[in-house]
């Protein structure tokens, strides 16, 4: 009779746990990476495109795009406490072509994380010179301008009001003031995404759309005429590139 | 019976692979001395796994690079118009080539060129590595105007170079793939890092003020801005190594860049050269139009010409530029002079 009374709790037991795995949480590891992909509005921008004047700002002016690279860091997913890093900084250059994935390093168990990133680097990662393949590249901010790093060069040409080819240099850094040379006054003008919070069940690639558009449209609509080049030491034009950039990054389809 | 002689043809076997073994010669690797300031400020430079330094066979790109024997009629070598005393570039503006015809493009100075990361060389970018970059001269008409064919024909019947050949790649049988290895080897190893700047980056030199203010003007994104396209402090190499128009021209005799790729948007646009060494590498741009800094200088500041390629990044175009203070130009002709590095030109392991 013992016996018999061990032989069902052991199988009540097992069949209890084969019931918890089946029902409850998915063990299986998922994959997920993220694909950036850069347009004007509903208009793709194609790097064979580029040097071409196919496209019109907010405020009417027509621009080709000549260079167009940007820094992210802090790409990560947060599931309360724990952070699945994707980056700690990549520079995008779209010239290399239209689309732009990262892969996640780890995986994942199914269930609902939030998706951030920062465009630019915080104060706290903005350090001058320690990044070699970002200095390989080329992409410093001077030291008179507190040094670190560019978060994009976005360069171009626009048609001025007599129709001729003038030059910009959309160029986004953190903010300066050199009002007075000797107390130079900064203010962080990287800005964090939030792309809210997603549900994985599967393997998922999640669409980032990039419109670069809104870097010339919201909330200030820009005017080339008016700010084209210099603009890294104009300490007002870098706070409405910042205050524009918000715009620019939104959630897509999640495959 | 039938035993011994099996010991004994054995024996014979061992020997004659023992006598094989002592033939191959292990060149010895080359440790490439990386200056502090590349080491701490950009990437590993590039070094193909199918082409490692080595003693033996930078010693042999050296000899072959000032060897004759490349140029169809024996007249010139590489050093012809790769000057060490210019920092491996030349003094004319034009180079006369094995048969008397000069080029159309400047000589352009060979150092740091192992940090050259997306690997295109050439004024126009025609070359992808150092190793295809050796082959175009030889065979170029206007250059060494040779038969790749009848080089490797030369080098095999050379009294020493198959030997070297042996010790450097572990087989006396020349051909030209071996030939730019050994070249591209030795030119890895011509590396400019020990400027007055340099030193003054290193704490090891102080700047003049007029050196200080230069510096300051070359910066700043409302005076000089070069930094965009040629360096900094951070990227020690002075130069981003991309193709820029940077508004010599309204119109093109020299598409450049566009000639290689066919793309419109190209045309005019030539390599960055590197601002180190400029008082030996004179004269400048891709054509050799400038004979002195303070041209250049004056061109940046009131000579751009507007055209469809120009680089965004020069600045007020239809004004010729941004239009220097006669103080601001002197200044930061002084800082270009600290860029020099006297110690690379009489370096001896490269005469």
């Amino acid at each position: 009779m013992r016996k018999v009374f061990l032989l069902l709790i052991a199988v009540l037991t097992l069949n209890s746990c084969k019931n918890e795995i089946e029902c409850c949480v998915n063990f299986q590891p998922i994959t997920v990476s993220l694909k950036f992909i850069h347009s004007w509005d509903a208009t793709p921008i194609l790097p064979s495109e580029f040097n071409q004047f196919k496209l019109v700002t907010e405020n009417g002016e027509t621009i080709s795009i000549e260079r167009l690279r940007y820094l992210l860091s802090n790409i990560r997913l947060i599931n309360g406490v724990e952070n699945y890093t994707f980056s700690n900084y990549t520079l995008i250059d779209v010239s290399d072509g239209n689309e732009f994935t990262l892969n996640l390093p780890e995986s994942l168990v199914a269930g609902s994380y939030q998706l951030k990133f920062t465009f630019g680097f915080s104060d706290e990662d903005n350090q001058d010179g320690i990044y070699q393949d970002l200095n390989s590249v080329n992409f410093n901010v001077p030291g008179m301008l507190g040094g670190g790093y560019h978060y994009m060069q976005f360069d171009g040409k626009y048609k001025d009001p007599n129709n001729t080819d003038a030059n910009f240099n959309y160029h986004a850094i953190r903010a300066v003031d050199r009002t007075d040379p000797n107390n130079l006054v900064f203010q962080d003008t990287s800005f964090e995404v939030d792309l809210g919070t997603l549900s994985f069940i599967n393997d998922s690639e999640i669409i980032i759309k990039v419109n670069i558009a809104e870097w010339f449209k919201n909330p200030n609509t820009w005017n080339l005429n008016e700010l084209n080049t210099m603009l890294m030491p104009n300490f007002e034009a870098q706070k409405q590139i910042s205050e524009n950039g918000e715009t620019v990054f939104t959630l897509g389809d999640i495959n | 019976m039938k035993q011994i002689w099996f010991y004994i043809f054995s024996l014979f076997l061992l020997m004659s692979c023992s006598s094989k073994e002592e033939d191959v010669y292990i060149p010895i690797p080359y440790d490439l001395k990386i200056p502090k300031l590349f080491e701490d400020k950009l990437i590993a430079p590039i070094i193909p796994f199918d082409n490692p330094l080595t003693v033996e066979g930078i010693a042999l790109g050296k000899k072959i690079f000032s060897d004759k024997i490349l140029s169809g009629n024996r007249t010139i070598s590489c050093a012809h118009c790769h000057r060490l005393q210019e920092a491996f570039s030349h003094s004319l503006q034009f180079s006369e080539g094995a048969n008397g015809t000069f080029g159309h493009r400047n000589s352009m100075p060979l150092f740091n060129l192992a940090w050259n990361f997306d690997e295109f060389f050439a004024w126009d970018g025609q070359d992808i590595s150092l190793e295809n970059q050796a082959f175009e001269p030889v065979s170029n008409p206007i250059e060494m105007n040779a038969d790749w064919k009848n080089i490797e024909k030369r080098f095999n019947n050379h009294d020493t170079y198959p030997t070297l050949f042996k010790e450097a790649f572990g087989t006396s049988v020349i051909d030209s793939n071996l030939i730019v290895k050994a070249i591209a080897q030795f030119e890895r190893t011509l590396i400019s890092a020990d400027s007055k700047f340099d030193k003054y980056l290193l704490g090891e030199a102080t700047l003049t003020p007029e050196e200080q203010n230069g510096f300051a003007v070359f910066m700043d994104e409302e005076k000089g801005d070069c930094f965009h396209c040629h360096g900094s402090n951070n990227n020690p190499l002075w130069t981003d190594n991309q193709f820029h128009n940077n508004g010599l021209d309204a119109s093109f005799a020299d598409l450049g860049l566009g000639a290689v790729t066919g793309d419109p948007a190209d045309n005019g646009k030539f390599k960055t050269p590197s601002l180190r060494n400029l008082t030996f590498t004179a004269p400048y741009m891709h054509d050799g139009r400038f004979a002195t800094l303070d041209e250049v200088i004056n061109f940046y500041s009131e000579g751009l010409q507007l055209s469809a390629t120009i680089d965004p990044l020069m600045k007020n175009v239809n004004e010729g530029g941004v239009g220097l203070s006669a103080k601001d130009k002197a200044d930061l002709k002084a800082f270009l002079l600290t860029l020099s590095d006297l110690n690379f030109i009489n370096n001896p392991d490269f005469k």
